[in-house]
């Protein structure tokens, strides 16, 4: 006896599962796409000048981005040592002492859950004309400085959640057992709580860093651009992204060629740092995400 | 104990920067607002008129590039999101179901201007030259498809944007899939539905509310996507009926003009958009908020 008496059933069932499978395609094909294009139209223009020379006047050929991944490394590394240390602290602050479920926390850590969580779902556009006004207003002109600012903004809400989550990950008899043992409380935050979720957490920023540097929208009146090498941190500066955005909204041909060479190096850095730490914190005890 | 109180002190310190930042973000904006708030008064909200060569200020155009682009953006990501997510919690082996995530999660990673690039030199000369010449003669009777087909414009943006928020869509969606219980669905087989018999009965009814959240929240990214739509709408700010047209929405108008502004009026009204533009993420992110407190206590 076939399972199924009534035949329409059987085939509606598997006209309905192959549209729920062309569904899947469909969210799949935009990012072949894109990496296909990516390579074929950047591959050829990434060379040696791309990386040693700096952007030259319209119309003449040639010309490379190395401001650019110069601009972005100030900027991402400017950004994280501002943000890193203040998101973690966040973290381990809510962590530990927001409270959990039943426990009700300090009142400060809810008012910093929600702070955080505003400038979470802040669009990125809005903190750049945030550091606009507080920064390069009262300094009379755009700079790295000031792009670092915005970029670490993003940057604090990030970390601050993702360490939170990982941190609450780490069973409370660990934390017992430390207190038990007459070690400080913050002896035993410090190294045996963030010890014991180093892996994930160290992975997790990695991945918030790599989300940063592709960051254009708060940097385009922050470190504005700048089509040579950075002269200091007071200074404009042009960023991967940011230069990418000039050369493809600009009308010539040989300024597109950079830009998709750019997003290439960019793709791929951002790409591969991601694919690692997924396929890394599956292996991590700590099982940091997804 | 000295260093636990040092220590505590140090983190409420650093963790209470952030909300003082907030305070400091909402004054000065609504400070930098407020000239042109009060120069222009209800018709901010109630001109199409951004003109600001002439001191014309109104955001109604804006507000609606805005809203018609991040709709449109859900009327594709919307199923093509749950489809994508059903297939893996429901359909595919646990390996596929990985792979397939995996990609999901690489789009995800992909920064906004890349998107843009791609919009502006891969999808809008198709769309010029392909589809939306395509799209006007089979469907001409319709003002959606009606206009020059020009690439960039409305569309464009629409679809770049649907591109982008599918992944967190398909993340969220899927979340909601796992966590109906296993039994809900063996109840449906025990009965003799068909596969899609049970999706359809027992994890499609049950996801509902959860879903509605998610489309939210995917809702409120698009509104705030910057980067990708400014290189792809084709930056007019007016109201038309077709979606081939070329449009504007706050985010864009913000990074095309911020940085050049040309007064102290523009400068401020450029303020102001950006103040409606918090409100209406602030808006849509307390909605979902709602929505999350609502599903979890029913």
């Amino acid at each position: 006896m076939s399972r199924f008496r009534n035949p329409y059933r059987k085939w509606k069932s598997r006209v309905l599962l192959s549209l729920l499978g062309l569904g899947a395609l469909a969210a799949v094909f935009p990012l072949v796409m894109i990496l296909l294009h990516l390579v074929r139209e950047g591959w050829s223009a990434l060379n040696l000048a791309f990386f040693t020379e700096t952007q030259k006047p319209v119309g003449e050929l040639g010309g490379g981005m190395a401001h650019s991944i110069l601009g972005t490394l100030g900027l991402v590394g400017l950004a994280s040592g501002i943000g890193i240390p203040l998101g973690l602290a966040s973290g381990v602050y809510l962590s530990e002492y927001g409270g959990t479920g039943q426990r009700s926390g300090e009142r400060l850590a809810g008012w910093v859950r929600f702070a955080l969580e505003l400038f979470s779902s802040t669009p990125s556009i809005l903190i750049g004309v945030f550091v606009y006004g507080l920064v390069v207003v009262p300094m009379k002109h755009f700079s790295l400085l000031a792009g670092a600012l915005a970029l670490a903004l993003i940057l604090i809400p990030l970390v601050a959640r993702t360490s939170e989550e990982l941190l609450r990950l780490v069973p409370g008899s660990l934390r017992e057992a430390g207190l038990a043992l007459g070690i400080p409380r913050w002896k035993v935050i410090l190294h045996i709580v963030l010890g014991s979720a180093r892996p994930a957490v160290l992975a997790s920023l990695v991945l918030a860093v790599a989300r940063i540097a592709g960051e254009t929208a708060p940097l385009v009146f922050t470190s504005f651009g700048s089509p040579s090498f950075v002269k200091g941190i007071t200074e404009p500066t042009s960023a991967l992204p940011l230069q990418i955005y000039t050369y493809a909204i600009s009308p010539f041909e040989e300024w597109h060629r950079m830009a998709w060479a750019g997003a290439l190096l960019l793709v791929a850095l951002v790409l591969i740092l991601n694919a690692v730490m997924r396929v890394l914190s599956h292996g991590l005890g700590g099982g940091a995400h997804e | 104990m000295k260093g636990d109180r040092i220590f505590l002190g140090a983190l409420r310190a650093l963790s209470g920067l952030s909300l003082a930042l907030l305070l400091v973000f909402v004054g000065l904006l609504a400070h930098q607002a407020w000239p042109a708030l009060r120069h222009s008064g209800l018709s901010f909200l109630s001109s199409s008129d951004w003109d600001p060569g002439s001191d014309g200020f109104g955001a109604l155009a804006l507000i609606y590039g805005t809203v018609v682009s991040s709709v449109l953006a859900l009327v594709i990501a919307v199923p093509v999101s749950v489809a994508a997510a059903l297939c893996l919690t429901e359909v595919f082996s646990k390996r596929v179901a990985w792979l397939v995530s995996f990609l999901i999660e690489m789009l995800a990673a992909i920064p906004s201007v890349v998107f843009g690039l791609w919009g502006i030199f891969v999808l809008a000369p198709f769309f010029r030259s392909g589809l939306q010449p395509f799209l006007s003669e089979k469907l001409s009777f319709l003002p959606l498809f009606s206009g020059p087909p020009l690439g960039v414009g409305m569309l464009t943006a629409g679809v770049v944007l649907a591109i982008m928020i599918t992944p967190t869509l398909t993340a969220l969606s899927r979340e909601v899939f796992a966590s109906i219980p296993r039994i809900q669905r063996e109840a449906a087989l025990a009965l003799g539905a068909t596969a899609w018999e049970t999706i359809s009965l027992s994890v499609l009814k049950s996801a509902r509310s959860g879903l509605a959240t998610a489309v939210i929240l995917a809702w409120g990214r698009a509104l705030g996507e910057t980067m990708a739509v400014t290189m792809v709408i084709g930056n007019r700010p007016q109201i038309q009926a077709s979606l081939f047209a070329p449009a504007q929405t706050l985010a864009s108008v913000l990074a095309n003009e911020y940085a050049e502004a040309s007064g102290d009026l523009h400068l401020s009204a450029l303020s102001a958009v950006g103040l409606a533009l918090l409100l209406v993420s602030l808006l849509v992110h307390g909605l979902s908020r709602v929505l999350i407190k609502r599903g979890s206590a029913a």
